[in-house]
């Protein structure tokens, strides 16, 4: 049974639908790009998703061993957290509130994740840090060791690179295909076709809807159509 | 100096000084731990608006007359929270404009009603003394300074145990709610502290004045310290340093006790603006 079964999905806003009839799976393990252009509907897709937003039609069926809540998530940066004080600690740790219900404080165990997600990402000496102050890449670096801390099993990341460096922009994605060979399953937005190079699946959104492996994208229209209209490189 | 110190003593002799200075520390230190949040979340305006609401309430149970006001300004400011709140997160009506209609509206209609139903001869010392709180803290009833105590430690408790998912939903709601985290509700909890906060400190500075009580100590705390418990406490600290001091300022030299607090938070701000300017500066260099 795949991690995550669309079936027959309307996404959209206000009963506008933008994508109508969605219907793919992801599989544990798998590595999905969602590429499209803008207003093509991958966030709103996103935000379905992670339950933010509900479904015009169909369902998003779970396997039984994950939740909704089992979904690590890392959004697009909001203008809030630009002047918002806190550390670097204080932030990778909230990623454990999630499954804390209504216990008010942190557990050990949770304090020792958070730890230990602080030096997967190569974090230690900017734990005590403030996050404002923080290059763009490590304040990612930061977003992603807070998903890690809410989930273990499937990471979705929202367009993670955008404005970082191309220097940053790659070791971000080599972090992120490392964690995938640890078995998260990975599931990204990007308008960048860089993002393809890790990737094994592709879903395109636009006038013409793609889903299948990354081999078979590469030689698809949706691909071409994407390459001449200048994807961003 | 020997002679100011007993003259503060002597102040303090008296009951009404005792109970201004028990609530008016208590009412300053809770206002200042939603601070934070408030200014974070873009919510100051809720603030502001929710104390003309009070304003509105407190106006209806003069002319009703009832001795203790809370009763029904409490609940009415809560439920105006409540509304706000879910109003700002709708997109599809605009949040700022919901406050502003709602806020101006409850402070014309209050006045309205205090002048059409006057309960003393003196209706704008009456309306002056609501707006800028001048005495009122220095004529609270046993019962009020009880419930200003109960309600400010009930604050204050509520406010620690949820201290971590207050943090979560300031700093990425959307993030807290996708993994989990009872967003709405929390969002709600701090909604319901904002309006009990705010009727409790109607008597101490007046309800023109309260967003200043929660939001200066904050910003000022904002300046210098880097992280969510650093700022949060010391701006509590600062909060009840103002308090303190103000009303110590006021009883001494005669002078209204809300403007003479804000006055000295506007002081620290400054204070702290100019701390945290040389502290970025040594950095860079």
């Amino acid at each position: 049974m795949p991690l995550l079964s669309f079936e027959n999905i309307s996404i959209g806003y206000d009963n506008h639908p933008i994508v109508e009839n969605l219907s793919f799976d992801i599989e544990k393990g798998d590595y999905l790009t969602i590429l499209g252009e803008n207003g093509a509907g991958k966030s709103t897709l996103l935000k379905t998703m992670l339950g933010l937003i509900k479904p015009l039609s169909g369902k998003i069926v779970f396997d039984k061993k994950v939740k909704r809540t089992d979904i690590g998530y890392l959004p697009q940066q909001t203008v809030v957290q630009r002047d918002f004080p806190a550390s670097v600690w204080e932030i990778v740790i909230s990623g454990c509130l999630g499954k804390s219900g209504f216990r008010p404080f942190y557990t050990k165990e949770e304090k020792a994740l958070a730890e230990a997600n602080i030096k997967k990402l190569g974090l230690e000496e900017l734990k005590n840090r403030c996050y404002r102050e923080l290059s763009g890449g490590q304040q990612q670096r930061v977003l992603l060791a807070r998903a890690l801390c809410s989930s273990d099993k499937i990471l979705v990341l929202d367009e993670p690179v955008t404005g970082l460096d191309p220097k940053v922009t790659i070791q971000l994605y080599d972090i992120i295909d490392s964690l995938n060979k640890e078995g998260i399953t990975i599931i990204m937005i990007s308008h960048d076709l860089h993002a393809l190079k890790h990737a094994n699946r592709v879903l395109h959104l636009g006038h013409e809807i793609f889903f299948g492996k990354k081999e078979d994208y590469l030689k698809s229209q949706s691909y071409q159509a994407f390459m001449d209209k200048g994807g961003e490189q | 100096m020997a002679e100011f110190f007993q003259m503060i003593a002597s102040y303090f002799e008296f009951r009404f000084v005792q109970y201004a200075f028990i609530v008016g520390i208590l009412i300053a230190l809770c206002s200042s731990l939603l601070g934070v949040t408030l200014v974070l979340k873009r919510f100051s305006f809720i603030g502001d608006g929710l104390s003309h609401m009070a304003f509105g309430a407190m106006a209806v149970a003069a002319v009703v007359g009832l001795t203790n006001n809370m009763i029904i300004s409490m609940p009415v400011t809560i439920g105006a929270a409540i509304l706000l709140l879910r109003s700002s997160q709708n997109s599809r009506i605009k949040g700022d404009a919901a406050v502003a209609m709602l806020s101006v509206g409850a402070l014309a209609m209050g006045y309205l009603l205090m002048n059409l139903f006057p309960t003393s001869s003196n209706v704008s010392a009456d309306v002056c003394t609501t707006l800028f709180g001048s005495v009122s803290i220095l004529t609270l009833s046993t019962v009020e300074v009880w419930l200003c105590i109960g309600l400010s430690i009930a604050t204050v408790i509520i406010f620690v145990l949820f201290y971590n998912k207050i943090f979560a939903v300031t700093f990425d709601e959307n993030f807290a709610r996708a993994t989990g985290v009872k967003a709405t509700l929390y969002n709600l909890l701090i909604a319901i502290i904002t309006a009990v906060i705010i009727v409790l400190a109607m008597n101490l500075v007046g309800s023109l004045l309260i967003s200043a009580l929660i939001i200066f100590p904050a910003l000022s705390a904002m300046r210098v310290f880097k992280s969510f418990k650093s700022v949060t406490i010391s701006s509590a600290i600062i909060s009840v340093f103002a308090a303190a001091s103000g009303l110590l300022l006021s009883i001494v030299r005669g002078t209204p006790v809300g403007p003479t607090i804000v006055a000295v938070d506007i002081v620290v701000f400054f204070a702290f603006l100019l701390v945290g300017f040389i502290i970025s500066r040594a950095r860079k260099a």
